[in-house]
């Protein structure tokens, strides 16, 4: 994989996916190493970012490499209008990998094509976010064992989240059941449906989520944001429809987890927390071990 | 064979050149554009809402005086699947071929989605056409789709 950019997570092969996994468990038991010491890191957010942009700059941290970047546009040469492609021309300069996070949908791919050093995508848009598969993917298999063959529940926006989307294309390589639950107006989108067609693989589809917890492996919660509702009651209401508590998890089987790529806003209830069928916070440190991984690899290093 | 000799009348021969036929009545227009023929300075017919047996009603474009590249014609089939082009030299039918969907497309359409990078940096919109029959075209940068409603050319 070296040198090779992630920008969509069909980019990697099943195999190197798994093999990312493989070298993430490794810098899991090991996190601090000083293998990037020689190396320096481009860290361009374009648009806000707490997680991902942390994980990312704790994984090269840990490792011993450098950063450098913004982490908001406001006061770079991408205010004084410079393009996308001089920007990265320019940053390709002083750096051996580019993460990058923008808000325009295919920014990530065509930085990739332009670019002389890797581009990791780190949120183009609505589009893709494939650090995050790769993360919700270890974090799946750290706490079900395999990946194959699970009963997944996606409950929330699932028209909107790009999360969603890249997971749903991955797990289509692992023979997953999906159960996907989600307001009339927010359903999987028909473009990403047509692949757990395409691979024959069973899909149910639910307005609320009671009946599915009992049923499932995991359950990947997200976030339902209000901008997506016309009608402000609607929203009020189905907020209250996705909330996740305490007593609903009771029923689970012992293998259950919940996870979520976080922020939350009120879909899982404090109280959740204290389950140790809760796993997203977890998840989130996951995603450094991920990242060194990724960027390790990319690096010709792993 | 009688309707035929009329209709061909309704639209004078050609001596050389290329006809294209079988172009849905509401596309001829887009075709027109999409072959640069606006801009064309030889001889240019074309026809809307002729009686068409196979498809009800039906456009044609006769151009003078030129010969078009398959990758070029191949363009015109997001908007007319179905035509038939036919080579014309002194009067007569040199050859005649369908139109081809290309797998990809750049530069001729234009991306749906507002806030992809094709439609804020100045880059042409690449397309993997991922349907044929319906003509479903994936951008190769942000991902969507862009249909036949929702296309739009360049």
């Amino acid at each position: 994989m070296k040198n090779k950019s992630l920008v969509s997570i069909n980019d990697y092969s099943k195999e190197e996916q798994l093999h990312i996994l493989d070298i993430a468990q490794e810098f899991e038991k090991n996190p601090v190493q000083t293998i990037l010491q020689d190396h320096v890191i481009a860290s361009l957010f374009f648009e806000p970012s707490t997680r991902t942009r942390l994980s990312f700059e704790s994984a090269v941290n840990r490792l011993g490499g450098k950063v450098v970047g913004f982490s908001e546009a406001s006061n770079t040469s991408v205010k004084k209008g410079e393009s996308l492609r001089d920007t990265i021309l320019t940053v390709a300069n002083y750096s051996d990998l580019i993460v990058m996070r923008n808000p325009i949908d295919g920014s990530a791919r065509f930085a990739s094509e332009i670019s002389p050093v890797p581009i990791i995508n780190a949120g183009d848009g609505a589009n893709q976010h494939p650090t995050q598969t790769l993360l919700d993917l270890y974090s799946i298999r750290k706490t079900q064992g395999t990946l194959d063959n699970l009963d997944v529940a996606m409950v929330g926006d699932l028209k909107y989240g790009r999360t969603i989307h890249s997971l749903v294309i991955a797990l289509c390589n692992f023979n997953t059941t999906f159960h996907l639950v989600s307001p009339v107006e927010l359903k999987l989108p028909s473009s990403v449906k047509m692949h757990i067609k395409e691979r024959n693989l069973t899909y149910h589809q639910y307005t609320e989520m009671d009946e599915v917890l009992p049923k499932v492996d995991v359950l990947y919660m997200t976030r339902i944001q209000r901008e997506r509702f016309s009608d402000p009651l609607e929203y009020e209401r189905i907020k209250n429809v996705y909330n996740l508590h305490k007593g609903m998890i009771e029923d689970t089987k012992d293998n259950f987890r919940v996870l979520h790529p976080l922020p939350r806003v009120n879909e899982i209830s404090v109280n959740v927390d204290q389950s140790p069928k809760a796993y997203y916070f977890e998840q989130a440190l996951n995603g450094v071990f991920v990242r060194q991984a990724l960027m390790t690899s990319i690096l010709g290093i792993k | 064979m009688e309707s035929k000799k009329i209709k061909e009348l309704k639209v004078s021969a050609i001596e050389n050149g290329t006809v294209i036929d079988h172009i849905p009545s509401s596309a001829v227009f887009q075709v027109i554009r999409i072959l640069k023929l606006e801009a064309f300075e030889n001889m240019v017919l074309f026809a809307t809402n002729l009686e068409s047996k196979k498809y009800g009603k039906k456009g044609i474009v006769k151009v003078s005086n030129k010969f078009f590249k398959p990758e070029e014609l191949n363009k015109i089939s997001l908007v007319a699947p179905h035509a038939s082009i036919i080579e014309i030299r002194d009067f007569q039918v040199q050859q005649k071929t369908i139109v081809e969907t290309p797998d990809r497309i750049k530069g001729i359409v234009k991306c749906f989605n507002p806030n992809c990078i094709t439609n804020i940096e100045h880059i042409p919109a690449i397309f993997a056409v991922v349907d044929k029959e319906d003509t479903r075209l994936k951008c190769h940068y942000c991902e969507k789709i862009t249909t036949c409603e929702t296309m739009e050319f360049r």
